[in-house]
């Protein structure tokens, strides 16, 4: 049986203008693998609870990234009121099918749009501290370069992790892609992979569907989506 | 039908409260259409006033989940037979 657990804000980092990292101190805290989230629970003073279910950002600690959703419930507190040393209550980890084990050998190949990413940086960043070999690739999908997170990460170039970045509407100056939305040249040359697709419920439809064309194996797809606002 | 629902991923905490396995991760077949999936896989309508998870092949109700503050009501007449995977007696989960 899961329980909530009373979880200590102790760090917060911007990750850009709208979008925040919370690091929570969790006594107990049972350990995850990396895919999963928790469920989020805040209790306003005269007793209304409003839950929301965030991903996991680092295979280890309590690490959330949480973008603002401006008429969001739970979301403006959470990147912007909350501070160190307040505390709300989660309960986790959950989810057990959205995960990427590092004893499974097979080549990753990790599909982000926008927030879509921070289960997919958990599995890159336990892939870094595994000392596998696993091939790992990532194409982010994101509307423009301020809608990064994780920037000094996802930038650096990295051998094992090869990294695509495709803006949807502006990028870079002297990014070679030219903006637009997902293409199939955006994914070769193909490699059969272990898929992880993670965003918005119209990012991930269209982009499991594009996997799909390619020859992936639709069993070795697997999709987490967010609601339209993420909140 | 509405493009605004969630996945079968959000059902793992819902889930989590009832079961001491992780039933979001167990494969499930639809009772209207036969489609065999993973719970993860399905279409999640809520959460009020609860939580209606559709087969994401012929969109009919395969689960629903209403909590109240002290009871879970578990409908699953429109799932045919769940394979939850266990750890296996090496203590490795498949």
């Amino acid at each position: 049986m899961i329980r909530w657990r009373a979880a200590r804000l102790v760090k917060v980092r911007d990750e850009n203008p709208t979008a925040r990292t919370l690091v929570f101190d969790v006594p107990g805290w049972p350990g995850h693998l990396p895919g999963q989230h928790v469920d989020v629970k805040l209790t306003a003073e005269d007793g209304y609870t409003a839950r929301r279910s965030y991903s996991l950002a680092s295979p280890d600690g309590v690490e959330l990234t949480v973008q603002r959703v401006n008429d969001g419930e739970v979301s403006p507190y959470l990147t912007q009121h909350m501070e160190p040393g307040d505390e709300l209550e989660l309960r986790g980890p959950v989810g057990g099918w959205f995960v990427w084990r590092p004893a499974v050998p097979a080549p990753v190949l990790l599909v982000a749009g926008g927030a879509g990413i921070v289960p997919l940086m958990a599995m890159i960043r336990a892939r870094r501290a595994a000392q596998v070999e696993t091939p790992f690739r990532l194409v982010h999908a994101l509307r423009s370069p301020e809608q990064l997170y994780y920037a000094d990460e996802l930038l650096r170039p990295d051998p094992a992790v090869a990294v695509t970045l495709a803006y949807t509407r502006s990028a870079p100056e002297g990014h070679q892609r030219s903006p637009g939305r997902l293409t199939a040249d955006d994914f070769s040359p193909y490699v059969p992979a272990d898929c992880y697709v993670c965003g918005p419920t119209g990012f991930v439809e269209a982009a499991a569907a594009l996997l799909v064309e390619l020859g992936h194996d639709p069993a070795r797809i697997k999709t987490e989506r967010f609601g339209p606002s993420g909140d | 039908m509405s493009a605004d629902y969630l996945d079968g991923n959000a059902l793992a905490g819902p889930l989590a409260e009832i079961f001491t396995t992780d039933v979001s991760a167990a494969v499930g077949r639809c009772a209207s259409c036969g489609l065999t999936g993973p719970v993860a896989s399905l279409r999640v309508y809520g959460p009020a006033p609860g939580l209606v998870a559709r087969c994401p092949g012929c969109n009919e109700v395969m689960l629903r989940l209403v909590r109240s503050p002290d009871a879970a009501w578990l409908d699953l007449c429109g799932t045919a037979c769940l394979r939850i995977p266990m750890e296996s007696a090496e203590g490795n989960s498949p």
